[in-house]
């Protein structure tokens, strides 16, 4: 079994009486590709502001790497290498796509008080920067001012930042969303790519790229787990097909 | 694509010169008040730190600004000159170590519970000086003689001189806006513009946001508090007045009205306002009511201030042009 790097352990949010997550449990391996699915509000975005650490627990564990991390604060998780990236765009929209990604590397190696510095004459930074912006397919708008940038490029700059920290935990919360079909196709690629390397939760609703690139998958309704399992446990599913996936999937027989 | 990089002239050197030359051509009375445009444009830009780079609206800035001017006639002796660079260090840390303290409770907050908390602890400050002994109370407390600088027996720099004073707050303008502008460039600077930029996003991808933040507001308290020293020099006292939330709204209006976010629009900003203040107090003792309404048409018409006016009149000009600067 490849090496287990952050799980939940009956993990639940409360927003007063209404419980967002309920009991959720799931596991991440280096590696591994794990997809959660879930129609709209079954808790996939709160799980990963919960594995993140945006939201505090109400209840349960999270554990990263055997250490019980459910009391750190974002930044403190984000520096332990839990990367996350956001559904809706969350980047610095007047900085250039370097400099969003130069940040993002910064932050592995402040150099706060070297104030008498170029924060542009740091190498490594620049280097782990484009070495990101080209994983995330961006070289071309390299020195583009982010908020120039189309939808879709601004989802692979989203990506890219997180890149640029050199995560061991990806956390990506529908990175596809809003993308045309020849930038998911690289994404998908991408995900592919990172997958051997990397700890990967994948928030996603597009149903193809899922099936392509999850090695298992968790479904989520109302805030709790129905099923986890590979992929072909979830495709034939008979509790998943009813609860989602009979809506829309009529080629799954 | 890239955006072609647009050349700008540079006018600093022609600033510098013009101040460096001013006081051979210029009266007492115009060296004084371009002394006090230059120490107010030192405060203004610490505050343009917060303001225009950090993102935080601080409405209690001149509290870093007294106490550092307080400190100057607290520390000197009553009959001899201080030692200059002891009283300067000190106002400089007293500026930072202030702010420090203030910045520890205010930066828990956001947005407009952030200018109140600003204010609130700026007013306290104000009371402590305004209601008790330790400064003079109301009436405030005089710095009899000012500090100098003396190797030996030979007196080196002395700011009694308002000759030798006008070049040094000339000198410590120059090394405040060059150290400015060295830490923007910096990591600091680049993560300070981050957090302005989208603290959210800074905080997930790994920046201890509030130590950063809190590191901007030490070195604003501390630049704030270089700027009080020279107040404090300048005029041989201080009241607590310099401690008020006037003082600290006339530094954010300095700074909107130059344009936040450029050290140069926090110097035009302050040279702006203390001329206004000037020329329209001598006009009528309602000189607020013309202040009031300059500002509001600069802010209506000029949203990045008057250091866009240039930009914003080649825009109209040419056609086309950016409302935004």
């Amino acid at each position: 079994m490849a090496e287990l790097v952050l799980s939940a352990r009956g993990m639940s949010r409360r927003f007063g009486g209404l419980y967002a997550n309920r009991d959720v449990s799931l596991d991440m391996h280096k590696g591994m590709l794990h997809a959660v699915l879930g129609p709209n509000g079954a808790g996939k975005s709160t799980l990963i502001n919960l594995l993140s650490g945006d939201l505090p627990p109400s209840a349960g564990q999270i554990l990263y790497r055997g250490q019980d991390i459910s009391g750190w604060s974002p930044d403190k998780r984000s520096r332990a290498g839990i990367g996350r990236s956001y559904q809706r765009t969350n980047i610095f929209p007047a900085f250039t796509v370097f400099e969003n990604c130069r940040l993002a590397a910064q932050s592995r190696a402040p150099r706060a008080l070297r104030v008498f510095s170029k924060a542009v004459s740091f190498a490594d930074l620049c280097d782990a920067a484009d070495r990101a912006i080209e994983q995330a397919g961006l070289a071309a708008r390299r020195d583009a001012v982010a908020a120039t940038l189309s939808h879709g490029e601004q989802r692979q700059l989203e990506i890219a930042m997180v890149l640029a920290t050199s995560p061991s935990v990806l956390l990506l919360d529908e990175p596809l969303a809003g993308m045309g079909p020849e930038e998911s196709q690289s994404m998908v690629a991408l995900l592919k790519k990172l997958t051997p390397d990397h700890a990967i939760l994948l928030v996603e609703h597009d149903m193809d790229a899922v099936f392509a690139v999850a090695d298992v998958i968790t479904v989520m309704v109302t805030g709790q787990v129905l099923e986890s399992g590979p992929p072909e446990q979830i495709r034939d599913s008979v509790a998943v097909q009813e609860a989602y996936l009979g809506e829309g999937e009529p080629g799954d027989e | 694509m890239p955006l072609p990089a647009r050349k700008k002239r540079n006018y600093l050197p022609l600033v510098l010169l013009v101040l460096a030359l001013f006081p051979m051509f210029g009266s007492g009375y115009y060296n004084e008040l371009i002394a006090k445009i230059m120490i107010m444009t030192i405060f203004a830009m610490s505050l343009d730190l917060l303001v225009g780079f950090t993102g935080l609206v601080s409405f209690g800035h001149a509290a870093f600004f007294g106490v550092a001017a307080y400190s100057v006639v607290l520390l000197s002796p009553k009959y001899d000159p201080a030692n200059l660079w002891l009283v300067l260090p000190a106002a400089v840390f007293t500026g930072a170590a202030v702010a420090f303290v203030v910045g520890l409770f205010v930066l828990r907050t956001k947005g407009i519970y952030f200018i109140m908390v600003t204010l609130a602890f700026a007013q306290m400050i104000y009371f402590v000086f305004h209601d008790t002994p330790l400064g003079g109370g109301s009436d405030g407390a005089f710095l009899n003689v000012k500090p100098e600088l003396r190797i030996g027996e030979t007196v080196l720099l002395d700011l009694n001189e308002p000759m030798q004073f006008y070049y040094i707050v000339l000198a410590f303008l120059v090394v405040a806006y060059v150290f400015l502008r060295v830490l923007l460039r910096s990591p600091l600077g680049h993560a300070l513009a981050g957090i302005r930029s989208n603290e959210h996003r800074m905080l997930s991808l790994g920046f201890p946001v509030f130590l950063y933040k809190l590191a901007g507001f030490v070195t604003a308290g501390g630049i704030a508090g270089l700027a009080g020293f020279f107040s404090a020099c300048q005029y041989g006292f201080v009241t607590p007045e310099i401690l008020s939330w006037h003082q600290s709204g006339n530094v954010l209006l300095m700074v909107i009205l130059g344009g936040m976010g450029t050290l140069n629009g926090a110097a035009i900003g302050a040279f702006a306002f203390v001329v206004l203040q000037e020329l329209f107090s001598a006009l009528t003792k309602h000189w607020q009511l013309l202040m009031g309404a300059v500002i509001v048409t600069v802010v209506m018409v000029l949203p990045g201030g008057l250091s866009s006016l240039p930009q914003r009149l080649k825009g109209l000009l040419i056609g086309g042009g950016n409302r935004n600067g």
